[in-house]
């Protein structure tokens, strides 16, 4: 552990800290249907994630060895485009959470890095041909193929299952979510805290800690999987709603039939070379088995924010890295007022969200009727942004796709202006 | 820029025929041991259908299993 300079030691808590985040974002995939269907207690159920993420975080000894798959170039990567790139993340990955949004946490961190990178050395450090492989057909994929996957299930679910008597069919459908559930948490620990552990690693080696090519130290493994499993079981108690009961309402047979489907789309599309994202396999999935009940709807409104908040996530999260980048190669100073601009920001986002708080005692309620005055959000919002600097900037559309909610744009707008 | 249809399209097959494969078994499943139940609220019992139920749950958990397979592999 030598030779860890104080940039380095930024870089390393700042994963951490999006390894958190991540954790407590992505734990709806897994269980959202299982807490909305009351098949497990909300408690149980992030506890249960967790563990299972934290062992998923030890269970494969591939680590990652690029943290971006040919997004961006990483050879001679400096250690503050890492930061800047994660600064965008969390930011991202916070404010989706405070308007209860799922999102990719890794197209968040995609964004991030093509943000930073191209600050940084230019738009040639970017591999256009590969965000439309990897990021933009992955995104229109994943929700369609668990989608339908899930529809043809629920349907059939219901068709063979409609002489299954009550108590029989409660109990069966409670332990198939609770298995399939665990199998996604499993697989996500396994995943994204590898990635973390990819970025630190990553990191350790451009600061000259490590010797390239090198594994992972223990300690970043075990960091990156208690960040991972912290993350989780604090739960994102607002996604878990949106993607238990804002986008559509499910029974346990839709939730098996969901939950089944998210299970088999990632461990296959992780298998087979097509990597799709969690968040995105997962909602369509709920989508999907919500349709598949005769009856059954999904709230397009609660849909159209999501993908949206999904189509924004790259520039979104890549608009903040590059102004953090821009500041941070300043020298010593610029990595100080972005370490404080993170900090401001995520401070603020976590007032806003004290104003109405989501946890598990309120998870399966429906959501608040939207509040009041979007229009005069907006207006406040483009008054507080000019001259627009380049980190209030992305917040900007957030707040545009998602009127309802007030707040966040005037504050951290107002950070990112004293800041910048 | 080179998509990758074929390994789309694999991942699309599998998925689908993985998730309805799944559901289906383990509906069959709780549909045994439902009738199972019902036979033996009257006295009787449903070997067959409870046997059958077994079988389906059984391979649900080798699914399971084997998706923990891929995982840590």
């Amino acid at each position: 552990m030598e030779h860890i300079t104080l940039l380095l030691a930024i870089v390393i808590v700042t994963a951490l800290v999006f390894d958190f985040t991540n954790g407590f974002h992505d734990t709806a995939n897994a269980m959202a249907t299982t807490i909305s269907t009351g098949a497990m207690k909300p408690k149980a159920a992030v506890a249960m994630s967790a563990v299972l993420n934290l062992v998923g975080a030890f269970l494969s000894v591939e680590v990652a060895k690029t943290i971006s798959s040919g997004l961006v170039q990483e050879d001679g990567i400096q250690p503050e485009v890492i930061f800047a790139a994660l600064v965008g993340a969390i930011l991202w990955n916070l404010l989706t959470w405070l308007v209860g949004l799922p999102s990719s946490s890794s197209h968040a961190l995609m964004g991030g890095l093509i943000g930073a990178t191209i600050a940084s050395i230019g738009v040639s450090g970017v591999n256009g041909g590969v965000v439309v492989t990897k990021v933009l057909i992955p995104a229109l994929a994943a929700p369609l193929v668990a989608g339908i996957a899930a529809f043809l299930a629920a349907r059939l679910t219901y068709k063979l299952g409609r002489n299954v008597g009550e108590k029989s069919s409660e109990k069966g459908y409670r332990a198939g979510q609770i298995a399939s559930a665990g199998l996604v948490s499993l697989a996500h620990g396994t995943n994204d805290a590898q990635k973390t552990m990819g970025i630190i690693t990553l990191a350790l080696v451009a600061g000259g800690a490590l010797a390239p090519g090198s594994n992972p130290p223990v300690w970043v493994i075990v960091s990156a999987g208690l960040a991972i499993a912290l993350g989780t079981y604090l739960g994102g108690w607002r996604i878990i709603r949106t993607m238990g009961k804002g986008l559509t309402d499910l029974q346990p047979q839709q939730g098996f039939a969901a939950q089944t489907s998210a299970a088999a789309v990632i461990l296959a599309s992780s298998n087979l070379g097509f990597s799709l994202s969690t968040t995105h396999s997962c909602s369509g999935a709920v989508m999907g088995a919500g349709l598949g009940r005769k009856g059954g709807v999904v709230r397009w409104s609660t849909a159209t924010r999501m993908f949206m908040a999904w189509g924004l996530t790259l520039p979104a999260a890549g608009l903040v890295a590059a102004g953090a980048e821009f500041v941070a190669r300043q020298g010593d100073w610029g990595i100080a007022v972005v370490a404080v601009f993170l900090i401001g920001s995520c401070a603020a986002i976590w007032f806003v969200s004290r104003r109405q708080v989501v946890d598990h005692n309120n998870v399966n309620e429906p959501e608040e009727p939207a509040a009041e005055e979007p229009a005069g959000v907006v207006t406040t919002a483009m008054a507080a942004v000019t001259p627009p600097p380049a980190g209030a900037a992305s917040e900007e559309p957030a707040v545009a796709a998602v009127p309802a909610q007030t707040g966040p744009v005037p504050e951290s707008a107002r950070q990112a202006k004293a800041t910048v | 820029m080179n998509i990758d249809w074929a390994a789309l399209g694999s991942v699309f097959g599998v998925s689908l025929v993985a998730t309805v494969g799944l559901v289906t078994l383990f509906t069959l499943g709780i549909t045994g041991l439902s009738k199972q139940e019902a036979a033996a609220a009257q006295g009787g019992s449903a070997v067959l259908a409870r046997t059958g139920a077994y079988a389906c749950f059984a391979l649900c958990a080798a699914a399971v299993a084997y998706g923990i397979y891929l995982i840590v592999v």
